[in-house]
């Protein structure tokens, strides 16, 4: 008897064209360890404490340390031994009304400092911040402005087009324009004009100044798309069959453009990833109180001077692999959709 | 359709994008921004001062007189004084303008050649372990950051070698290109060049299979010449239009570049501008350069239609 075999659908032959790849396989591979990360620290499993000061100012790399184990720690500082009585020759004390007032108020203040680490797995920052939990909690936010400004840039983009495309005529010219105006101001400087705007800084703004601007190359390809698709008999026939213009636009054409938006989703994540860490270190992005891989680098740029490189070396890197893993990744994903394509 | 009518048809329809340039510039700036009174009386602020700002910068009028004067402003290229140093906007583009072509022109032009260069190389031997080495360590220069090769560079070749200064900007052009612009152009070539290779390679591999190369083998003409006499003219069309879209951004320097070695360009005056809202300098460049961008897609296409007969005007 004859098993009927249903053909694999587009999305199988991309995926069984995508692990014949090497190359794009590492990469997802790459991509994959760095999402999971971000998950585990978006749940607030890892980095959590990366404002804690566990190391000496400065700590250097466990391999970089001289003749320092990890384990090396600075005993703790004792605040009672600090306190010692200034000499007040006989004179009462300016301030002792107010600091009595202070310890009154705060009796359980604890002052004494626990003890820190001499040299820490990735080295440390100024502040003694242990540069390993830096670095993941830096990538939570880098990559996920980097992942939502994309999905919202995509979003409008897609829809944008696809209005554009399927109905034409005026409404095309609207959005035409719209796509022209937004095109004509080169996209760095539309980016600092926004953040200049908007006084207040947060990761937010951040996602929205950068999905607001970052449409246009989705709605070119993807306006292009529905033109072609339009007329196609597939579209027609849902037509006579009844289908509403959004269920054809949605329903019927958009599975057929999804591979173009899934390879342009890829690339602005990649290119919001790198505005995100240019905006934060000119200090246009993320508040101080929140690490990224452009505030580290930020801190960075003083640090080298100095001499202690790490942190500019683990932010630096993990940014750089992650990019370099998310385009070779974007170029596996472009070859496996579209075999038809020569590069 | 002749290029008369075809310059004046382009010409009528920048028009509209540029009222939706200075209309958005408009909203972003006198709408979204909130009142800029607050942001230039300071931190100490009394309600008289507020209201005598605000009279001064004109936004106790209607939205629609405001944005009469914004168009009067872009009409005539009098953007007033900047809010924080109170040197005129007009003034501030003429004189950054030197340093940042300075950095941005030899930039340009290594770029390009360099450009050109490796693609006709690669491209020629396409498939071969140099092109796909190439090609792969090409995604990895891309991908490391420009503010890390800025750091990295300028700490290395500056601070620790001093083969270059750490920063710094004369007044005479020729200490400027060989001593100060040096260290910068090199490290802005290390971001701009992969990309262009990259491009270049898919427009010259477009040629190589045509069939005009294969006749040109057949007649027995050598790859070096049918490489460079043949296929680079061809390939020259897409190249060429890159380029001159590329051009627009000389006005706005290079943002980063000019920061980091305090060269006194355009690029670095507009990050101070947005650091403290010196909000007249920001609309200026961005509606100026936005024109700049709309004149240069029409050069672009005149000029493609100058390199190649074919393309017919539209």
């Amino acid at each position: 008897m004859a098993v009927e075999r249903a053909s694999p659908g587009l999305w199988m032959l991309a995926w069984r064209r995508l692990r014949r790849d090497r190359v794009g396989m590492t990469a997802l591979v790459v991509v994959m360890c760095y999402l999971f990360v971000v998950f585990l620290a978006l749940m607030g499993w890892v980095a959590q404490d990366w404002t804690r000061e566990v190391g000496v100012n400065y700590a250097p790399p466990v391999f970089w340390a001289e003749d320092q184990d990890e384990t090396a720690q600075r005993p703790a500082v004792d605040h009672a031994a600090l306190t010692d009585p200034v000499p007040l020759y006989g004179l009462q004390d300016p301030l002792a009304r107010e600091l009595a007032a202070i310890r009154a108020e705060h009796p359980a203040a604890d002052l004494a400092e626990a003890p820190r680490r001499l040299s820490l797995p990735l080295g440390g920052d100024k502040w003694g911040h242990d540069v390993w939990t830096k670095v993941i909690k830096g990538s939570e936010t880098s990559i996920l402005v980097g992942l939502v400004a994309a999905l919202l840039a995509t979003l409008l983009g897609t829809v944008m087009g696809a209005v554009a495309g399927y109905f034409g005529r005026w409404v095309d010219d609207g959005f035409n324009w719209l796509y022209g105006v937004f095109t004509a101001i080169p996209y760095l400087l539309l980016v600092f004009a926004i953040a200049a705007v908007l006084q207040q800084k947060g990761v937010v703004t951040l996602v929205l100044i950068l999905g607001l601007t970052g449409w246009t190359g989705v709605f070119r390809l993807v306006r292009a798309e529905y033109l072609k698709h339009k007329t196609r008999e597939y579209v027609l026939a849902a037509g006579a069959m009844g289908a509403s213009h959004a269920r054809r636009m949605f329903i019927h054409i958009l599975p057929n453009t999804s591979h173009v938006i899934l390879v342009q989703l890829s690339q602005n994540v990649v290119g919001f990833i790198k505005s995100e860490v240019i905006l934060s270190f000119l200090g246009f992005g993320v508040p101080v109180d929140v690490v990224s891989w452009g505030s580290m680098l930020n801190e960075a740029q003083n640090e080298l001077i100095l001499g202690k490189w790490w942190q500019l070396a683990a932010a630096g890197l993990a940014m750089a692999i992650l990019v370099t893993a998310f385009s070779m990744l974007t170029d596996a994903l472009r070859d496996a959709l579209d075999p038809k394509l020569k590069y | 359709m002749n290029l008369t009518a075809f310059l004046f048809r382009r010409l009528w329809q920048m028009i509209p994008t540029m009222l939706g340039v200075v209309l958005l510039v408009f909203l972003l700036f006198n709408w979204v921004g909130g009142d800029p009174a607050y942001v230039l009386a300071g931190k100490m602020a009394n309600p008289d001062d507020i209201a005598n700002i605000r009279h001064q910068l004109g936004v106790d009028r209607p939205l629609w007189e405001q944005l009469l004067i914004f168009v009067r402003q872009i009409v005539t290229g009098d953007f007033g004084n900047s809010w924080a140093t109170r040197e005129p906007v007009s003034e501030i583009f003429r004189t950054r303008l030197g340093p940042s072509l300075v950095l941005l022109l030899p930039m340009l032009l290594l770029e390009t050649v360099v450009a050109v260069v490796v693609a006709l190389t690669v491209a020629a031997m396409r498939g071969s372990v140099l092109d796909r080495t190439l090609m792969v360590t090409s995604t990895v220069v891309m991908s490391i950051s420009l503010l890390v090769y800025i750091i990295v560079g300028q700490y290395v070749f500056a601070s620790l070698l001093g083969w270059f200064p750490v920063k710094g900007w004369s007044d005479d052009l020729w200490r400027n290109l060989t001593t100060y612009a040096v260290l910068p152009v090199l490290l802005g070539l290390m971001v701009s060049i992969a990309p262009s290779v990259r491009l270049y390679r898919t427009f010259i591999l477009d040629e190589i299979s045509q069939d005009y190369v294969r006749t040109a083998r057949a007649k027995g003409l050598s790859e070096r010449r049918i490489l460079l006499v043949h296929v680079l003219r061809n390939a020259a069309i897409p190249i060429v239009t890159n380029v001159l879209m590329g051009l627009p951004a000389l006005l706005t320097g290079a943002f980063l570049l000019e920061r980091f070695f305090a060269i006194p360009g355009i690029g670095r005056e507009i990050i101070m501008a947005v650091e403290r809202s010196d909000f007249p300098i920001i609309k200026a460049a961005t509606v100026y350069v936005a024109l700049a961008t709309l004149l240069a897609n029409l050069l672009g296409d005149l000029l493609y239609r100058a390199l190649d007969p074919r393309v017919q005007f539209e």
